[in-house]
């Protein structure tokens, strides 16, 4: 219990890894998928600034900041085709998504 | 550093905990809110690793837009905002199962790499280059090394916002 550990930070990342995957995997509302992805992405961005803060370098608070501009990119398009869904068809539920099966 | 320890599990248990009810909760707008938990315990957490210029950046950007956006996504799909069973799959079973065989895999390896006493973070976490501050490293990095992946950001930033204009207005 004395210095910050790297691996303290890499096993919560993986807890809110695994969280956000099962989000994406078991919910059937659209939105709640993107935000379970929103998980998934920050599970990336503590990996990169723990790395980042073991090997003293300022990379890995940078490509932190470029995850977070295509966060913002990917949750705007996202909704976007979310609400065009829903416009087209009443309902964002993904089990009702299903004209590309076989 | 026995501090930053007790912070670190404060807000890593947080985490945790909102991150699990964000998707398991059963009313839509309670999992945005457990969200904003997140991404605020996250902000936390990069403070303990010194980069609060990233910090700063998510309680602006994911705190103050993104969470914003998805609230109108909520309100625009006319999801029910009360209580709704519908939320998650009736397999979810496997979905759960999936996801803990991946934690296992992934906490075995990281474990097996990284030992828990052979990696400390250094205890100064602040970089010398620039007058002791990350936020002046990593503004000196982006507008220097990373000059072009910061422009290229940019564009697919504006090319995103024309796409999601196109796609969502009605004509």
């Amino acid at each position: 219990m004395d210095d910050l550990l790297l691996n303290q930070f890499l096993l919560l990342g993986a807890v809110l890894f695994c969280l956000g995957v099962y989000g994406v995997l078991a919910r059937r509302n659209a939105v709640l998928v993107l935000m379970s992805i929103e998980l998934i992405l920050n599970a990336v961005n503590i990996n990169l600034i723990a790395f980042g803060a073991l090997w003293g370098t300022i990379s890995g608070a940078v490509f932190a900041l470029f995850v977070i501009a295509i966060a913002a990119a990917e949750v705007g398009v996202g909704l976007a085709i979310v609400l065009l869904i829903y416009r087209n068809r009443r309902s964002v539920d993904l089990d009702d998504m299903a004209e590309m099966k076989g | 550093m026995v501090a930053q320890n007790i912070f670190f599990y404060l807000f890593a248990a947080a985490i945790v905990f909102s991150a699990f009810r964000v998707v398991t909760s059963n009313n839509v707008v309670h999992a945005a809110l457990y969200l904003v938990a997140v991404l605020a315990s996250v902000a936390a957490q990069y403070i303990l690793l010194a980069a609060e210029f990233v910090a700063a950046t998510q309680v602006l950007v994911y705190i103050g837009a993104i969470i914003v956006l998805f609230l109108f996504g909520i309100m625009l799909t006319r999801a029910k905002l009360g209580r709704d069973q519908d939320l998650t799959h009736k397999h979810w079973a496997t979905g759960a199962a999936t996801a803990l065989l991946l934690f296992g895999v992934m906490a075995y390896a990281l474990i097996d790499q990284f030992h828990w006493r052979q990696t400390p973070l250094p205890a100064d976490t602040r970089l010398i280059a620039v007058n002791g501050s990350n936020t002046a490293t990593v503004s000196d990095s982006v507008f220097s090394t990373y000059l072009i992946p910061f422009e290229v950001v940019s564009v697919l930033l504006l090319a995103a916002l024309v796409g999601a204009i196109v796609l969502a207005r009605k004509d």
